[in-house]
C-alpha cells in the first residue's frame, strides 16, 4: 500500500501513455557515463562482432559508413527515470551487421572504447531491434552521446545502448555486463520496471 | 571489480522524515529513520517515491549524504526551479512525515575506507552530496587517506555542508578543501570569480600512485573537470564520474 505524501500533488507532463511505469518525461537529453568521454579516434576506429566459433568480422569507419543505413525514431528510457520521446537516429541495423554470421550463440555483450560492457540476449539485437547509430537528430552524434557511433536497443534502458561500441561478442553463455555486475537488472525491460537486480 | 552493490531484492521501504536542516536558500538536508535499512557505502543512492492521493507517483534518484553505520539516513535536496518532486523535498516535507524509498543503489561510485590510497574530489555544486558521504565516511572511520575536496559552487552561499567542512578540514591535516566560485567570491577572496582549470585541479602535480578521482556534478562541470584530468595525464581508468543533467537522473 503506497504512503500518500502529504500536500504532494504531482505534475503529469503529458505523453503518459508512452511513458513505462516510473518514467518521466524530458525534452533535453542528459548524459550519463560512469567515467570520463573517451576520445575515439576515427583513423583507427573499428567495429568488430566476434562469434563465439572463433570467426569475427569487422569494419572500419570508412566501410562501416558504405554500408546500408537506416532512420529511425524511438523513445528513449533511461533507469535513472527519465524518457524522451520520439528521438531521431541514423544506424546500421544490426540485422544487416549480423547477416550470414554463423552461431549458435544465445547471447551478446557490447564492449566499448573506455571499457564499459553490456550483456543482451542476442535475440534482443535481430528483428529490427536493433542499429549501430552514428547520428542523432540529423547531425553527427556527439562524443558524450557516445560518438562516434553507439549501440541503440531502444525498447531496453537506455545503459543496454552502449555508447562508444567497438566489438559484439557473441556467447553461448549469459556474461553480466558493467551495470549487469553492479546491481542493475540482467534484461532492463522498462515497461517490466526491471530497474535493478530482483525487480 | 566489486560485486557487492545489491544483493537481494530491493523493496520500497517506509522512511520517516525526523528533522529537516536548511542547508543555503534553495537546499534542505532530510533526515530519515528507516527501520530495516541494510547499510550502504559511501557514494551510494536510493531512490525516492511520491505519491498523490489520486493514486500517482513520481520516482527520483537522491544521493545519501551520511556514513555507512550511521543511525539515521540523510539526504540533502537541491530545489530545481522546474523540478516535480524537488520542490516538495526541499520545501514542504516536515518531520514526521513518511515517504517511500528503496536502495541502496549503485557499486560503482563509491569509497571504501579500507581503502589506503589518495582521494581526489571534485564537486559542482550539489554534486557534492555523494563526496560527502566519502568525507564523513573516512572521518567517522578514522581513515588516514590523504582526501582533497575541490568544490565548485557558484556564490559563497550556494556552498552545501560549509560550517561542518570547514570544521573537518581544521582538524585535520590529511582534508584538503579548495572552493571554487564561479559567479561572486567571498569578500577578499585572492582569486576572481571563473570556472575550475587544471592548476587547480592538479595543483600542479602528476597523480599521486593510487589515486582514485571522484567527480560529480551537471553534465558540463563534469565533462569539463574529467576532460582538464584526462589532458593534464590523469589516467581515464582512475577517475570516477557522476552526472546530472538538468532534468537527469539526480537533483
Amino acid at each position: 500500500m503506497a504512503i500518500v505524501s502529504r500536500g504532494f500533488g504531482g505534475r503529469r507532463r503529458g505523453g503518459d501513455e508512452k511513458l513505462p511505469p516510473g518514467q518521466y518525461l524530458v525534452t533535453d537529453f542528459p548524459v550519463l557515463s560512469a567515467g570520463p568521454t573517451p576520445r575515439v579516434n576515427l583513423d583507427t576506429w573499428e567495429l568488430r562482432i566476434a562469434a563465439e566459433t572463433g570467426q569475427s568480422r569487422s569494419w572500419d569507419w570508412a566501410a562501416f559508413r558504405q554500408l546500408p543505413h537506416e532512420d529511425i525514431t524511438v523513445d528513449l528510457h533511461c533507469v535513472t527515470k527519465w524518457s524522451k520521446l520520439g528521438t531521431a537516429w541514423r544506424g546500421v541495423s544490426l540485422d544487416t551487421l549480423l547477416d550470414g554470421v554463423a552461431t549458435d550463440a544465445e547471447f551478446a555483450l557490447a564492449r566499448s572504447y573506455g571499457g564499459y560492457t553490456t550483456n543482451l540476449p542476442l535475440a534482443d539485437l535481430l528483428g529490427g531491434q536493433a542499429w549501430i547509430a552514428f547520428s542523432y537528430d540529423r547531425a553527427d552524434l556527439d562524443p558524450e552521446h557516445g560518438g562516434p557511433a553507439r549501440l541503440l536497443v531502444p525498447h531496453l534502458y537506455l545503459w543496454k545502448s552502449a555508447k562508444w561500441v567497438r566489438s559484439i561478442d557473441l556467447l553461448t553463455k549469459d556474461q553480466p555486463g558493467f551495470w549487469e555486475s553492479l546491481g542493475y537488472h540482467n534484461y532492463g525491460d522498462p515497461w517490466r520496471e526491471q530497474r535493478y537486480w530482483g525487480d | 571489480m566489486a560485486r557487492t552493490a545489491v544483493l537481494g531484492r530491493l523493496t520500497w521501504q517506509v522512511a520517516t522524515v525526523t528533522a529537516v536542516r536548511v542547508q543555503t536558500p534553495t537546499a534542505r538536508t532530510i533526515v530519515l529513520n528507516v527501520p530495516g535499512w541494510p547499510g550502504h557505502r559511501a557514494g551510494q543512492h536510493v531512490d525516492v517515491k511520491l505519491t498523490a492521493p489520486d493514486g500517482y507517483s513520481a520516482q527520483r534518484s537522491y544521493s545519501i549524504a551520511s556514513p555507512p553505520g550511521a543511525t539515521t539516513l540523510e539526504l540533502t535536496v537541491q530545489r530545481l526551479a522546474d523540478g516535480e518532486v524537488s520542490p516538495y523535498l526541499a520545501d514542504v516535507l516536515e518531520p514526521g512525515d513518511q515517504l517511500e524509498l528503496r536502495g541502496p543503489i549503485g557499486g560503482w561510485f563509491v569509497w571504501e575506507p579500507t581503502s589506503p590510497g589518495p582521494v581526489l574530489l571534485v564537486a559542482g555544486g550539489s554534486g557534492v552530496v555523494p563526496l560527502m558521504a566519502m568525507i564523513r565516511t573516512r572521518a567517522r572511520t578514522g581513515s588516514r587517506a590523504p582526501f582533497r575536496l575541490i568544490y565548485s559552487v557558484r556564490e559563497p552561499d550556494t556552498a552545501l555542508y560549509a560550517g561542518e567542512l570547514a570544521g573537518l578540514a581544521a582538524a585535520d591535516a590529511g582534508l584538503d578543501l579548495t572552493y571554487v566560485y564561479t559567479r561572486s567570491t567571498p569578500l577578499g577572496w585572492p582569486l576572481p570569480a571563473g570556472r575550475i582549470n587544471t592548476d587547480i585541479l592538479t595543483a600542479g602535480q602528476a597523480a599521486p600512485p593510487g589515486l582514485a578521482v571522484f567527480v560529480c556534478g551537471p553534465t558540463g562541470f563534469v565533462e569539463a573537470a574529467a576532460d582538464l584530468l584526462v589532458d593534464a595525464g590523469y589516467d581515464a581508468q582512475t577517475i570516477k564520474t557522476e552526472r546530472f543533467g538538468p532534468s537527469g537522473g539526480q537533483p
